[in-house]
């Protein structure tokens, strides 16, 4: 085990660092591409006619006239040229010169410029990744094609969520999940996390092994009341640098059948009232971080509703739509807000559930992969990977099959 | 190429005029054009009644355009014309005026390129560029300009054997040739050590391969040779001009551009050769794109390039006088009157008006326009010959 450092102090009269983010304007079909980015995918616009890939991002094919379509493509380059830009009048930039810069011939037909990881020169084989910049916009990262990346590079960092010695507040620690996520952020050593505890105290909980491991605070949470998140963040005391919504209330029903108002009134409550009061409390305090993040556990089902969860689902839907917004709202702050994707998982509340089912570790190591990776969107297990790509291709069938 | 283009007959090039550039100007666009216009007055007798053609060129004009300045400054154009094509807009202007006139649509066309510098209009029009700069450009590092020409550099030097001590030689050579020239705002002489120790701005790129940006604003006349001469104008003809916009864009990295695709046409529509030109003014944001244009346009061979450059004078009596008022790297570059500048002293020479020291016996000036970075590289490319008339 790592021996973790020293909590950062911080001055209360000091001037605080002023953050910026990288610029953002961006054209409708760049756009189109960040979409795709953010779910971790190296696509390239190609023409349905010519079939030659283009970039930039364009309104039609260059070389036929014909349309243009999203497609994955082989993310293998070459490296044509380099700069390190010592310079620059964005006010994102200057905090971060000099920034290495290069030119790429990619596998796949197009030049573009790209990010250039340090281990990287002219002449060199590069894996190029599709990344969001701080502003939340997709950016073409070139990295050494094998071996193992040197996730330090101060460029990288940028583009990721680094866990080491971050504050980190877990919302709903007691659950399986939620001590599962704990375990992982200590394993991948976060300097000290806050482990919400919902109420009421357990006495099973004191003695739990991990959450009398080193850093870990376990504090009472129920982000559905005012008070009680208002008590839990003051016992931060000091940056906060990732929050992880792993709260939620899984329950059975339907609508007009097996349905149960108060659970579905604490549905709600849970995955949307309090995701709203959670995301309000921390937006301010994430927003003063270098590296800040939300990263919210969501059920695939939020994506067209369950007949046997329908509250759940319908909770989780609302879940989804606030969490839209607020990733807006934070792209201006340059803080990440990542989902994650999960179907039933392996704990308590989905017992009567036939696999595959998500194991809670399997879970948790997702979401500390996504922090390291900066991705927006990830799933995880089949039933969330599938439940996904179904949507993405037909939402309308996907729904009709979901609530047959 | 189908059809050879027609000569420029009965077309006069005339009254080169430059306004003072300044670093920072609190002014318009608009005021700059107005100034330089009132000089032309002064130095020709037309006033706005006279002028039936008016082409202009601006960065910093928004909103308006060749329209709006119009009625900004009381033109009554039959023939009117507005070129986004900055570095390249100094030729295209001439050739559009040129045959304007040629062909009777017009018979006194004011090219004109103005444009401001306040303090941070820089940083502002970078930022709202071009598409592909806002999508695929700016986002990496937003160096502007410095880093695109930075990775042609880069690329250009491992091609052809090119080293900073041969840009550094073009750079000292311009600063020289800027010492005489009052209005250059760079005049203090470069040495190349001082070149060479320079800090870094986007590696290979330093600090005296840049322009100084700056505000400004330059015109000329294009009329016939029967209203040049009733006024006492001396006057250059047209032997010939090419244009280009995004010419081979196969290639990875700009090592050549569109004069490339026009340049034997070029020459032979001139019925000279290189040899015979006695000033030659070419774009020059960056050495490299200065190089480019001593090889593209048929100076010398691509894989040369290093040697012509270490064999070759370009001082104002040497043996390819270039730049001859220190190009924008020393008399600094006025946005879009950048690419008017070039021609405005391509004339002065032939016209034995220059603003410092006179090439000797100059009658034939070729003048080179580049412009626009779009994405990774410079899209509009054009050249002219001028021959003084006797």
């Amino acid at each position: 085990m790592t021996e973790r450092s020293p909590r950062e102090k911080r001055d209360p009269l000091a001037r605080k660092k002023a953050r910026h983010v990288s610029p953002a304007t961006r054209s409708r079909a760049m756009h189109a591409m960040s979409a795709r980015a953010a779910q971790g995918r190296f696509v390239l616009q190609v023409c349905t006619d010519c079939d030659k890939a283009t970039y930039p991002p364009r309104d039609a094919c260059p070389y036929c006239w014909g349309e243009l379509v999203w497609q994955d493509r082989p993310n293998g380059a070459e490296i044509l040229c380099e700069t390190v830009i010592r310079t620059s009048t964005d006010l994102y930039f200057r905090d971060h010169l000099p920034w290495r810069m290069g030119k790429v011939a990619l596998d796949a037909g197009p030049v573009a410029l790209v990010h250039l990881h340090q281990d990287l020169g002219v002449n060199d084989r590069a894996a190029v990744r599709l990344m969001l910049d701080r502003g939340g916009n997709a950016a073409l990262f070139a990295l050494p094609p094998t071996g193992e990346i040197d996730m330090t590079d101060p460029q990288l960092r940028e583009f990721t969520v680094p866990v080491v010695g971050k504050t980190v507040l877990v919302s709903d620690a007691s659950s399986a999940i939620g001590l599962a996520v704990v375990k992982a952020l200590h394993d991948a050593g976060a300097g000290l996390i806050v482990a919400g505890m919902l109420p009421p105290e357990r006495l099973t909980d004191q003695k739990h092994p991990i959450l009398n491991l080193d850093g870990v605070q376990p504090v009472p949470l129920d982000i559905v009341d005012q008070v009680s998140l208002s008590e839990a963040l003051s016992k931060v005391g000091g940056p906060l640098d990732i929050v992880i919504n792993t709260a939620r209330h899984v329950r059975g029903g339907g609508v007009s059948e097996q349905a149960n108002i108060v659970e579905q009134r604490r549905a709600f409550d849970v995955s949307a009232i309090g995701f709203t009061r959670l995301a309000q409390a921390c937006a301010p305090m994430l927003a003063g971080r270098s590296h800040g993040a939300f990263v919210d556990l969501i059920s695939s089902d939020a994506l067209a509703g369950a007949t046997d969860n329908a509250a759940f689902a319908a909770a989780e839907a609302a879940r989804l739509s606030l969490l839209q917004s607020f990733r807006h709202e934070m792209r201006a702050a340059g803080v990440r807000v990542l989902s994650v994707f999960t179907g039933p998982v392996e704990d308590e509340h989905h017992q009567p559930v036939p696999p595959p089912k998500v194991a809670p570790a399997r879970l948790a190591a997702a979401i500390v992969d996504a922090l390291h990776q900066g991705r927006e969107q990830s799933c995880v297990g089949d039933v969330a990977s599938d439940a996904m790509a179904r949507w993405l291709s037909d939402p309308m069938l996907y729904a009709r099959e979901k609530n047959l | 190429m189908s059809r050879t283009p027609a000569p420029y007959d009965d077309v006069a090039v005339c009254a080169p005029v430059t306004a003072p550039y300044v670093r920072f100007s609190p002014e318009s666009a608009h005021w700059w054009a107005g100034k330089v216009l009132r000089q032309l007055a002064q130095d020709t007798g037309f006033g706005p009644a006279d002028i039936d053609g008016f082409c202009f060129a601006s960065f910093s004009a928004g909103p308006d355009t060749a329209v709006g300045l119009t009625q900004h400054l009381g033109l009554t154009p039959r023939w009117l014309d507005h070129l986004p094509t900055g570095g390249a807009s100094g030729v295209m202007a001439l050739r559009r005026a040129a045959r304007a006139v040629q062909c009777g649509d017009a018979e006194i066309v004011v090219c004109l390129a103005a444009d401001t510098n306040q303090i941070d209009s820089f940083r502002h029009s970078l930022a709202n560029f071009s598409r592909f700069s806002q999508d695929a450009v700016y986002p990496y590092g937003f160096g502007g300009p410095n880093a695109t020409f930075a990775l042609i550099t880069d690329a250009y030097m491992r091609a052809f054997g090119v080293t900073r001590e041969d840009f550094g030689k073009l750079c000292v050579a311009q600063r020289a040739n800027a010492m005489s020239n009052p209005l250059a705002l760079q005049r203090r002489p470069l040495s190349l050590e001082a070149y060479l120790a320079a800090r870094p701005i986007a590696d290979p790129v330093h600090l005296f391969d840049c322009v100084m940006p700056c505000a400004g604003a330059e015109a000329f006349i294009v009329t016939t040779p029967e209203i040049a001469k009733a006024r006492g104008l001396a006057a250059a003809s047209v032997l010939a001009t090419i244009e280009r916009h995004n010419a081979f864009p196969e290639d990875p990295v700009q090592l050549r551009a569109g004069w490339a695709m026009d340049i034997d046409q070029f020459w032979a529509s001139a019925g000279i050769s290189p040899a015979d030109v006695d000033s030659l003014q070419v774009y020059d944001d960056y050495p490299v794109i200065v190089a480019m244009q001593l090889a593209d346009l048929g100076f010398c061979k691509q894989e040369d390039v290093a040697d012509f450059i270490r064999s070759t004078s370009f001082a104002i009596d040497g043996d390819l006088p270039l730049n001859t008022n220190g190009g924008q790297l020393s008399a600094g570059q006025a946005g879009a009157a950048g690419g008017f500048q070039n021609m405005t002293e391509g004339l002065r020479q032939i016209l034995r008006q220059p603003l410092g020291d006179q090439v000797p016996d100059a009658e034939i000036s070729v003048v080179s326009g580049f412009g626009l970075v779009n994405y990774d590289r410079g899209i509009c490319t054009g050249a002219a010959a001028l021959r003084a008339m006797k």
